[in-house]
C-alpha cells in the first residue's frame, strides 16, 4: 500500500467512518488504555521532562548532522559484511529490493511490521515480481489476510476490527474454525506463521533505530516475530526512513526507553533486538547476507524548513492516543497510512497538499499530541503553520479554505470539540484572523456541519474522557 | 569480506544543501544536558535490585524463581518438569557447568529420556530444527536489567539466536552479580567492549517475559510468535 490508499475524499472518509460505531468505540478504548498505560509508565519513570528532554536533543542533533552519522553507519554496516543502498525515491528503494530477491531467486518473504515498506509500496512491488510476501505482525497479518485492509494506527493496525470481524476473516481465509477468543486467534496465527518463518529465503524489517557507531539496526517488538524474520532466512533486508539514525548506544537505549513508554507503556517491549551485519563466522542462525536500504522519498526536502522537528519522530503515537479528532474520526479517515497529529502533519510533506491538504486541518489544536509527544515536536504548532502555508501562501482549494474557517468558527461557538483546548483559542485564531479570507467570518460550512449531524461520540462522554486526562488524575 | 555502498554521495550531498552547508566529515558528540537515564536506581544494591526484578516480573509475566548454586539443579529440574520435560534446546556455555548443572544435563536427564540439545555450530542447520522441536529453551543472562525485568544476550557461534525464540518455553538463568539498574548499564558496557577493541556480536537480544501482541482488540495474548512461557531463576552467587 502507498502512503494514500484511499482515493475518496477526507469528507467521504470522515463520514462513512464516523458511522462505523465499533470502530469509534474501539479507538475510544484503545487510546484510553494506551494513554492510561503511558501516564503510569511515564510517572513511574519520575522526570518525565527530563527524559523528553534529553529526547529531543539527541533527535535534534543527530538531524542536524544527519549526513555524519548516515555516513558513520554505513561505514559500519559495510564493514561487517552488509550492503548498503541509498534511495532518494520510493521507486528505487522498492525496486533495489525487487533485485536484490531476484538475484537470490527468492520466492518466499516474510516481513515484520514497517511504516517506511508500506510508504514505500514494497508489498506490491514484489508481489507484481512473483514473490509471496507475508506480514507477520499478528495485526498485519489480519489486516493482509483480509484482502489487505489498510492500518488504521501506526502501532496497533487492526484497531478497527473486532474479535468477531477478524474469526471472520480467518474462517473465510485459513479455514479456522475455532472461536473468536483472541488467545486462540493469535495461536492460530503463531502455527500458521512458525512454518513460513522455515521456509522464508527473504527476510524484511524495517528499523526502529540504527546505530551509527556500530552498524547496528534495531526492532522493537512484543511478539518475537521480527527475531524470526532476522534470524532465520538467509538473506535479510532492513529498509530504514534516512532520519532514524542514532550516534551511538547510549543514546540508542535513551529513545528505546522513551519509545516503549509511550508506545505501549512498558518499560522495555518484549524483545529488543540489535542487530549488526550479516551472521559472524560461525553463527548458525542469523542471515548470511544483508542489505540495508535507506530511504529519502522527501525526508531531505523537510530538512532545513520549519518542518524539521517532524523528522524527530520515533513513531510510538503517543500523539495518536491523545487526539481527540482521532478518537472521533478513526485512523482511515486521515486516508494515509499515517494517521493522526503524527500524519496530519507528515503526510502533507511527504505525500504533497494535493492529496492531504485537508489533513492539517482535522485538529482542534488543542495541544494535547505536543504535549504528549516524548520526543517534543511541537505537533500543534506544525499543523498550524500548514494552515497558513496552505491558505496564505498556496491560496487553495475551496474544501479547505471551508474548513479553516469553520475551524476559526466553531472555535468560538460551545462545540467540546473546539472549546475545550485552552489553547485552542491563542495558538489557532491568531494568524487565521490575520488572513483576509478567513476573518470575513464563516461562509458555507456546510461540510463540518455535516460531520457534527452524525450519532457522534456522545458529548458528555467526551468530555468527561478529556478531563480524566487533562485533570483528573 | 566487506559488504557494498551505493549512491551515498548525492544522497548526502543532498542532506547537507538542505541544511545549508557543506558535508560533514566530522562530529563530536556534544555532552548531553539532560541525563536522566543515570540516576535512575543509582545507588541500589543487589539485594534492592533483585526486589525491582520481583515485583517488574509479574508486570511482565514471568514467573521468577530464587535459588543457590547448590540448589540450582533440583530447582531447574522442577522447573524443566513443571513445563512439561524435553526436548530441551540449550546454549553451549560453560557456564553450565560452572553452576553445577553438567549432572543434570548429561547424566540424569538423559537418563530420564528428557532430550538434551547443545548448540553445536558443527550441526549447522540442525541446530534450528532442534530448537524448533524443543519444548524449552535455557540460556545464561550476560546482564540483568532489574527495571524492566530484562535479561541480555549476546550471541555467538555456540550461542545460537534460535534457542530464545523458536522452542515453546524460555528459561533463563540468571546469576544474581549480573544484575545492574536498567538498559543503561547494558549499553556502557557495550561501548566499553568496544572501546576495547572488541566487536558488538551480530545479536544482541534485549529480553523482557515471554512473547505476547495487544493487536486484538487491545487484549493482551500471552505468546505469539516466541515462547508462551518464561522463568527467571535468580542464583544467588556473590
Ligand atoms: S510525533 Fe511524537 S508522539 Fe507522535 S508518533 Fe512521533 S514521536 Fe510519537
Amino acid at each position: 500500500m502507498a502512503m494514500k490508499f484511499s482515493k475518496k475524499n477526507f469528507t467521504d472518509r470522515t463520514k462513512e467512518n464516523i458511522s462505523d460505531d465499533f470502530m469509534r468505540q474501539a479507538v475510544a478504548s484503545a487510546q484510553e488504555r494506551l494513554h492510561g498505560r503511558r501516564l503510569d509508565a511515564a510517572e513511574e519513570l519520575g522526570s518525565w521532562e527530563e527524559w523528553r528532554s534529553h529526547g529531543e536533543e539527541i533527535r535534534q542533533h543527530v538531524l542536524e548532522n544527519l549526513d555524519f552519522y548516515l555516513h558513520q553507519l554505513s561505514e559500519n554496516v559495510a564493514e561487517r559484511g552488509g550492503h548498503v543502498f541509498f534511495a532518494k525515491t520510493a521507486e528505487e528503494a522498492s525496486d533495489y529490493v525487487r533485485d536484490v530477491i531476484k538475484k537470490k531467486d527468492g520466492k518466499k518473504v516474510v516481513k515484520s511490521k514497517s511504516m517506511v515498506t508500506e510508504e514505500i509500496n514494497l508489498n506490491a512491488v514484489l508481489e507484481e515480481a512473483g514473490c509471496e510476501v507475508i506480514e507477520t505482525d499478528l495485526g498485519e497479518y489480519i489486516l493482509q489476510v483480509d484482502d489487505h485492509d489498510p492500518p488504521s494506527h501506526i502501532v496497533a493496525p487492526a484497531l478497527h476490527k473486532n474479535r468477531e470481524q477478524i474469526r471472520e476473516v480467518f474462517e473465510k481465509k485459513l479455514d479456522y474454525h475455532k472461536t473468536s477468543k483472541p488467545e486462540e486467534l493469535a495461536l492460530h496465527a503463531r502455527e500458521k506463521l512458525r512454518q513460513e518463518f522455515l521456509d522464508a529465503d527473504i527476510g524484511i524489517t524495517g528499523c526502529n533505530f540504527a546505530i551509527a557507531e556500530t552498524g547496528s539496526i534495531s526492532l522493537v517488538t512484543n511478539e518475537g516475530n521480527a527475531r524470526l524474520v532476522s534470524a532465520l532466512p538467509k538473506t535479510q533486508i532492513t529498509v530504514m526512513g534516512m532520519e532514524r539514525v542514532v550516534p551511538s548506544f547510549e543514546e540508542f537505549e535513551v529513545l528505546v526507553s522513551l519509545l516503549t513508554r509511550s508506545a505501549v507503556g512498558q518499560k522495555l517491549t518484549s524483545y529488543v533486538t540489535a542487530l549488526t551485519g550479516t551472521r559472524d563466522e560461525g553463527d548458525v542462525d542469523g542471515p548470511e547476507e544483508f542489505h540495508l536500504v535507506i530511504v529519502d522519498n522527501g525526508r531531505s526536502e523537510i530538512l532545513g524548513t520549519e518542518f524539521q522537528s517532524v523528522l524527530q519522530c520515533i513513531r510510538c503515537a503517543a500523539c495518536v492516543n491523545v487526539c481527540p479528532v482521532y478518537r472521533h474520526i478513526g485512523g482511515h479517515s486521515y486516508g494515509s497510512i499515517y494517521s493522526g497529529p503524527i500524519g496530519a502533519v507528515l503526510s502533507p510533506l511527504l505525500g504533497g497538499y494535493d492529496d492531504f491538504k485537508e489533513l492539517p486541518f482535522a485538529s482542534t489544536l488543542c495541544g494535547a499530541c505536543t504535549d504528549a509527544c516524548p520526543v517534543k515536536i511541537p505537533l500543534h504548532e506544525l499543523l498550524h503553520t500548514h494552515r497558513r502555508i496552505i491558505v496564505e501562501e498556496e491560496g487553495r482549494s475551496p474544501i479547505s479554505e471551508r474548513l479553516a474557517m469553520k475551524a476559526f468558527g466553531i472555535g468560538a461557538a460551545s462545540n467540546p470539540l473546539y472549546s475545550m483546548g485552552s489553547k485552542v483559542a491563542s495558538t489557532a485564531m491568531k494568524p487565521l484572523t490575520k488572513n483576509d479570507r478567513i476573518s470575513k467570518g464563516p461562509g458555507p460550512l456546510k461540510d463540518w456541519t455535516d460531520l457534527r449531524e452524525f450519532p457522534a461520540v456522545g458529548n458528555t462522554r467526551f468530555r468527561d474522557w478529556f478531563y480524566d486526562q487533562k485533570g483528573g488524575k | 569480506m566487506g559488504g557494498t555502498i551505493q549512491n551515498r554521495d548525492a544522497f548526502l550531498a543532498t542532506i547537507a544543501t538542505q541544511l545549508g552547508r557543506e558535508p560533514k566529515m566530522k562530529v563530536e558528540k556534544p555532552i548531553w544536558k539532560h541525563q536522566p537515564q543515570r540516576t535512575v536506581l543509582a545507588d541500589a544494591s543487589l539485594d534492592e535490585l533483585l526486589g525491582v526484578l520481583r515485583v517488574q516480573c509479574e508486570q511482565i509475566h514471568t514467573d521468577i524463581v530464587e535459588t543457590t548454586k547448590e540448589s540450582l539443579p533440583v530447582a531447574l529440574d522442577e522447573v524443566v518438569k513443571a513445563y512439561g520435560g524435553g526436548p530441551l534446546s540449550l546454549w553451549k556455555d560453560g557456564r553450565f557447568g560452572e553452576y553445577g548443572l553438567s549432572d543434570l544435563l548429561e547424566t540424569k536427564w538423559p537418563s530420564e529420556q528428557i532430550e538434551v540439545n547443545s548448540w553445536d555450530p558443527s550441526l549447522g542447520e540442525k541446530n534450528i530444527e532442534l530448537a524448533e522441536q524443543a519444548n524449552i529453551g535455557i540460556t545464561f543472562s550476560d546482564m540483568t536489567l532489574a527495571e524492566s525485568g530484562t535479561v541480555v544476550l549476546f550471541s555467538s557461534a555456540d550461542k545460537g539466536r534460535s534457542v530464545s525464540l523458536l522452542p515453546t518455553h524460555y528459561i533463563a538463568l540468571i546469576p544474581k552479580s549480573t544484575l545492574v539498574p536498567r538498559i543503561t548499564q547494558a549499553s556502557d558496557m557495550i561501548r566499553e567492549k568496544l572501546n576495547n577493541g572488541e566487536q558488538v556480536p551480530s545479536c544482541i537480544n534485549f529480553i523482557t517475559g515471554p512473547s505476547n501482541s495487544a493487536d486484538i482488540e487491545m487484549n493482551l495474548v500471552i505468546g505469539v510468535h516466541g515462547p508462551v512461557k518464561a522463568t527467571y531463576m535468580v542464583i544467588e552467587d556473590c
